[in-house]
């Protein structure tokens, strides 16, 4: 849908935060980057990941499903992320659902293979900086670690009460994506402001 | 927090799964060839065994999977998990239980190699005494030593106690600035309201609980453990504080912290074992509840370079947090374990406010060492509660510590080595000693060293009372066993020591058994399932040298276990100390008939007290504790409970290894409720959920109501309209012209696959695969009980695609009803169920002139009724944004639900208020939705429903198919109990009076007069409204045999009255369903 022509522009889940979040960031003084990606194209598959439409399908998109779990694959702009065993989110530039569905369902042919545009499911915070996984501790169970969620891993669990996806990003300086739905992205919003308060005065 | 091993995404909080129940107990594969009695078996009979008990779990936080999991119900263990559809393993491993000191007698060993019969590292008279008062130290701290303790005494602060102003030095607690000042009663006892003075300087303190004041009022804090800030407010407590009227400023927080090896306690053990696992690469956390590193050593004055440069060499390892001020209060499954740190409470007035108070680490460690050391225990002798009475050690540390002598003249009353120390390093410092009391026949070599610095040491004695009201005044001593003074001594302080008890609290919380040890008399950790070990006095082992050895191989042996090569840490060289006496096991010490003999000073119980539970007849420690309190107060009997164990042993004649301890439970140390929540409170106490339209409703004036997490639209209030008049007006407008509202919330599921029309088929009590595509159908979901659990719509995208609607409150639930059967049920069915509930922004378009408005803003679109009709679906674009129009109606009035993008919802929103201004379009909210549905009878599931009603009860036996071989619930619905004629039907009720409302769920009865009780009830009401269609109020309700009653009058008891009412049809509106279609 967001790729028709649009007479009025799109408004993401965070385009009434984006100021406080740039706040943050300036007042923390490099301790902390927070920002949000809006309309990042986001494609749930789902596929047998031993069937042929799994190399069918990682072949159309240049690299192959990731089966590990709670690992990621990328090609390009392309991130593919491993959210279940028969389950996965297809990630990239905004704008690219049509051709990135067409992509997917043509290389799956007839194989029993679900594509579900989820790009407004949920959006995208940058959380980035020296500081990152300090803040995010303060919500996630999870060993942040470089050595247990380093490049190369996403994880799904919960940050403070809502769940999300935390991807870390290829340059452990770069930080993690927050994929979160886009219901809660202004709770997890208000969440994060608060938690990063010790850096941002 | 149990550590849940997902299959596939590894160990995970608890947190993120949800229980399924039993595991395998399969789906009967032909429901209808079952007796009744075999379905009621499958439904309502699971197993409930103690231990090994195999039972379902879905990773529902993270990758959605179903799992089984074979845990220990007896342990809470998890003994194996493995992927749905695979078989029970056979065998599996139960955790080994683990002895909580591997290799003592090495260490023991290696420890003891010092030489004996050195002197103690200072002599007596090596140091300048201590006058009276206002002599040596500062003038106005006249208890202050001139050059012991680590205070900074240049940094003078000033605080007030009960009203006086007085000063103190930085690094002083509150019990040592008041003992310097000349202060040692702190109030008075809580039930008989004695003086009550500082008895310890830890966190075992009994007595000397103080409110603050100021800067923020804080109740029943230990003197002793409030670090000193300028500024201090506090009064002394008649043993109860009292919370703070106004809000705390305060922040709170809580981190989650991951370790290769927690330590708990940096005294000597702590700190070796964390320099052994320093700089091995394996990730280290050493807490501490103190400001300064060194434990007991700080309270003894020795080995303090060894501490300063172990100190300082933790500072710079990397991978090792050292935090300070942090109390481990709790240990719990899987190496979880909560701790909090008071990061600013001793800056006062100073305080950052961007910086939490305190913080709550949720620390998960691989190995965890425990070296949280022994408190010394206090003896039960008469009068033993007098302000100048106080643990012998404890003196030692006022010392040590904080430069402050408790008193002037002192004698010592002992029953083992400990306080010989003690007595001797006081008497260096200037006190007067006037004699060691000590129950043991012969003291040993302490007793003649002692004797050499000049003190009376009388052995075979004890305390036989007190003297003294604010302050001890004097001692009288006798031989032991004797109730009656042979010897009085005056004395400002009397030194106690009844031995040594293992801070035992948090392996006893991780699930470790105690083993009551003969030679110490106390109970020490033994076994634990948990990866845990006890180093130090937490052990029982009170020798230095061992203590500190014994750490180094606890620190290492835990990074070895993890794989990490430990290094060998520098300790200090303990010269040997005189030969050991053993301890004598001392409780119920005789003294002067009707002197109290205390247990536990802060409940105020006495012998006498424990005594009379056991005359009662209560023979464990667990009913004496709950007959006497003793051990129940904010201290939780950290000095009293091994005494009272004993004294009870004493006085059922039994061993006290035999009785035990009461339950050790977390909190170790109070922690305040404001720390627990952290920032889960105010707005961030629970989520809020927001649609794409949020701004717009509140700007606009929405009041909002909350459903599940979501914020809804409740009613848009105009100027002065109170909400009964804004709802009328809403629903006007959608009755009669045009009204929309934000549908958004409304859960929605892609539900993919060549069997999605089958799976549906067998979830829904209706048929789904007959639909055609481009159609849509409402249906109903039911538990195997038959009972509604969802309704909703199911839109055909495609031949195997389909969209399912579901309330807003159920949308997770009914996702995670659909994996599971899918999972563990169905798995050969081809299908996907995805959540694309935010994907969607929805908007419901409501009213006779809804057409005229979609139709201004869809030109490509045919609106006619012919080519759109009702329960159709089309994609086209609505004023130039993409959307799927639904003809879906929940008012009766025709009404199109319009799916877009939430990037555009907002733009849909404005367009079709613009495009509906000429016919008055009206936002309407939850209430006005309520209203109209409930005019139509259609239920909500949840209000209306209540998981006990079936589809017929609500009416609606033409969702119930008939054709389908079966469907979740259709076994049930041939059950006796579902076919009663008396079941509670949904019914409309009209009040007689239309102006009178009946709240919701009040009763209906049957008769205009109540008989006596029990009255019988035939149901109640479970959505009640004004309508403005129906010029009148009108209610629906669950009633017996309802549908039966059409026509008949009932009562409603509303207050003290008894409202007559007429059972009518749920359909109140509309009954012929003319206006559908506009």
């Amino acid at each position: 849908m967001a790729d028709t022509a649009l007479t009025a522009p799109l408004r993401s889940p965070l385009s009434d935060a984006a100021g406080r979040l740039a706040t943050a960031t300036r007042t923390s003084r490099g301790a902390i980057r927070l920002a949000e990606l809006p309309f990042l194209t986001q494609m749930n598959v789902r596929l047998d990941p031993k069937g042929a439409a799994a190399d069918a399908v990682g072949l159309a998109l240049g690299l192959q499903l990731p089966v590990d779990p709670c690992t990621i694959a990328r090609a390009g702009e392309l991130a593919a992320l491993w959210l279940g065993p028969d389950e996965w989110l297809v990630v990239g530039p905004p704008g690219g659902q049509r051709d990135l569905e067409s992509r997917i369902r043509k290389a799956a042919g007839d194989e029993h293979v679900s594509v579900i545009d989820v790009s407004a499911q949920r959006t995208t915070l940058l959380v980035a900086g020296p500081r990152a996984r300090d803040l995010l501790a303060h919500g996630c169970s999870l060993d942040l670690h470089p050595r247990v969620l380093g490049p190369g891993r996403c994880a799904q669990t919960t940050l403070g009460r809502t769940q999300v996806v935390l991807v870390a990003r290829d340059d452990p300086r770069a930080g993690f994506w927050v994929l979160v739905r886009s219901s809660f992205a202004g709770y997890l919003t208000d969440w994060l402001l608060d938690a990063a308060v010790e850096w941002t005065g | 927090m149990l550590l849940i091993p997902c299959p596939w995404c590894g160990p995970r909080d608890e947190a993120e799964f949800h229980y399924g129940g039993q595991a395998h107990v399969p789906y009967p594969e032909d429901p209808a060839s079952l007796t009744d009695e075999e379905w009621a078996r499958y439904l309502f009979f699971r197993d409930n065994p103690r231990g090994p008990f195999a039972e379902r779990w879905s990773h529902a936080a993270g990758c959605r999977r179903w799992f089984n999991a074979v845990r220990d119900t007896s342990t809470n263990e998890i003994l194996t998990v493995y992927r749905a559809g695979e078989e029970r393993p056979a065998t599996f491993q139960a955790r080994s239980v683990r002895v909580a000191r591997p290799a003592i007698e090495d260490e023991a060993a290696q420890a003891d190699t010092g030489v004996r019969g050195q002197s103690p590292q200072r002599g007596p008279g090596a140091e300048p005494p201590v006058s009276g008062r206002g002599g040596v130290g500062e003038s106005n701290q006249p208890f202050r030593h001139p050059t012991r303790g680590r205070i900074r005494r240049d940094k003078l602060l000033t605080f007030t106690f009960d009203g006086t102003e007085y000063q103190g030095h930085e690094g002083d607690t509150l019990a040592s600035a008041l003992l310097a000042n000349g202060v040692i009663q702190t109030g008075t006892s809580i039930k008989l309201g004695r003086p009550r003075g500082i008895f310890s300087a830890g966190v075992e303190e009994p007595n000397a609980v103080v409110q603050i004041e100021e800067p923020f009022p804080e109740p029943m804090l230990p003197a002793t453990t409030v670090e000193l800030y300028d500024g201090l407010v506090a009064a002394g407590l008649p043993g109860q504080g009292r919370l703070a009227t106004e809000p705390d400023p305060a922040r709170y927080d809580a981190v989650h912290t991951h370790c290769d090896l927690l330590v708990v306690g940096a005294g000597p053990a702590g700190l070796a074992a964390a320099a052994a696992a320093a700089r091995t690469g394996a990730r280290v956390v050493l807490a501490d509840d103190q400001p300064d590193l060194g434990g007991s050593l700080l309270d003894t004055g020795e080995h303090l370079d060894w501490v300063a440069e172990t100190t300082a060499r933790l500072a710079a390892a990397p991978d090792i947090r050292v935090l300070r001020r942090t109390t481990v209060f709790g240990y719990y499954d899987d190496n979880h374990l909560l701790a909090v740190e008071r990061r600013t409470n001793h800056l006062g007035a100073e305080a950052p406010e961007h910086v939490s108070r305190e913080r709550v680490h949720r620390i998960r460690a691989r190995r965890v060492v425990l070296a949280t050391g022994a408190h010394e225990r206090s003896l039960a002798f008469a009068d033993n509660d007098r302000p100048g009475v106080m643990l012998a050690a404890s003196v030692r540390a006022y010392l040590n510590k904080y430069g402050v002598l408790p008193g002037r003249h002192a004698v010592v009353f002992t029953t083992n080595d400990s306080a010989y120390a003690a007595a001797l390093d006081l008497a260096a410092a200037g006190v007067g000693i006037a004699a060691i009391v000590d129950t043991r026949p012969d003291a040993g070599e302490w007793a003649e060293r002692a004797r050499a610095a000049g003190i009376e040491v009388l052995t075979g004695h004890a305390v036989t009372g007190t003297q003294g009201a604010a302050r001890l005044t004097a001692v009288t001593v006798a031989p032991y066993g004797e109730s009656t003074g042979q010897r009085e001594f005056a004395a400002d302080l009397l030194l106690v020591s009844g031995g040594w008890n293992p801070v035992a609290h948090l392996f006893s919380q991780a699930g470790g058994t105690l083993r009551h040890d003969e030679t110490l008399g106390s109970f020490v950790p033994d076994t634990c399932r948990q990866a845990v070990e006890v180093a130090g006095g937490a052990n029982g082992t009170l020798d230095l040298a061992a203590a500190l050895a014994q750490g180094a191989a606890a620190g290492a042996r835990a990074v070895e276990a993890e794989g990490y090569a430990p290094a060998t840490p520098g300790l200090p060289y303990v010269p040997a100390q005189p030969r050991r006496t053993p301890p004598m096991h001392v409780y119920v010490v005789p003294g002067a008939p009707g002197a109290p003999r205390f247990v536990d000073l802060q409940r105020d119980v006495t012998v006498d007290d424990l005594a009379r539970a056991t005359g009662a007849g209560m023979r464990s420690v667990e009913h004496t504790k709950r007959y006497t309190t003793a051990g129940t107060a904010n201290d939780q009997g950290k000095t009293s409970g091994v005494l009272a164990s004993g004294v009870v042993a004493e006085l059922l004649g039994v061993d006290i290894s035999a009785l035990g301890t009461t339950t050790f439970r977390p909190p170790y140390t109070p922690v305040s409720f404001a720390t627990l929540a952290g920032r889960d409170r105010g707005a961030l106490h629970d989520p809020v959920r927001t649609t794409a339209l949020h701004e717009w409703h509140a700007a606009h004036g929405a009041l909002f109501e909350n459903v599940g997490q979501w914020k809804r639209p409740w009613y848009y209030p105009r100027d002065g309209e109170d909400m009964e008049a804004a709802v009328l007006r809403e629903c006007a407008a959608a009755r009669e012209g045009v009204a929309f509202m934000d549908a958004s919330t409304l859960g929605k599921i892609d539900v993919q696959g060549p069997d999605a029309a089958v799976f549906l088929d067998l979830l829904y009590t209706n048929m789904m695969s007959t639909l055609k595509v481009g159609m849509i159908r409402y249906g109903v979901m039911c538990r195997p009980d038959g009972m509604v659990f969802d309704d909703g719509t199911v839109i055909r995208l495609d031949q195997d695609r389909f969209l399912v609607t579901t309330t807003t409150g159920n949308a997770a639930a009914v996702l995670d009803w659909m994996e599971e059967w899918l999972q563990t049920e169905w798995p050969g069915l081809r299908v996907h169920c995805t959540s694309v509930t935010e994907q969607w922004a929805t908007v419901a378009l409501v009213g006779p002139k809804s057409r005229a408005v979609l139709g201004s803003l869809a030109p490509q679109l045919a609106v006619h009724n012919d080519d759109f009709p009702f329960m159709a679906w089309r994609d086209t674009a609505v004023a130039g944004i993409d959307a799927r129009v639904c003809r879906i109606s929940f008012s009766g009035e025709l009404a199109y639900e319009i799916n877009v993008s939430p990037w555009e919802a907002l733009a849909l929103w404005e367009a079709l208020y613009e495009a509906g201004a000429p016919y008055g379009i009206t936002p309407y909210g939850t209430q006005t939705m309520h209203v109209l549905r409930a005019e139509k009878g259609y239920p909500i599931v949840g209000q209306d429903t209540d998981g006990t009603v079936t589809p017929q009860d609500l009416g609606m036996s033409w969702a119930v198919s008939r054709k389908k071989p079966d469907f979740i619930g259709k076994r049930s619905f041939a059950r006796a109990d579902t076919a009663r004629r008396d079941r509670k039907h949904l019914v409309g009720l009209l009040p007689e009076d239309p102006g009178a409302f009946l709240p919701e769920g009040t009763q209906l009865v049957a008769g205009s007069v109540l008989p006596a009780p029990p009255v019988p009830m035939l149901g109640h009401v479970t959505s009640s409204y004004r309508s403005a269609a129906l010029g009148r109020t009108f209610a629906l309700a669950l009633v017996k045999g309802g549908r039966d009653r059409i026509g008949e009058r009932l009562y409603a008891p509303v207050g003290d009255r008894l409202v007559p009412v007429t059972v009518a049809s749920p359909v109140l509106y509309d009954p012929e369903g003319a206006r559908r279609d506009g």
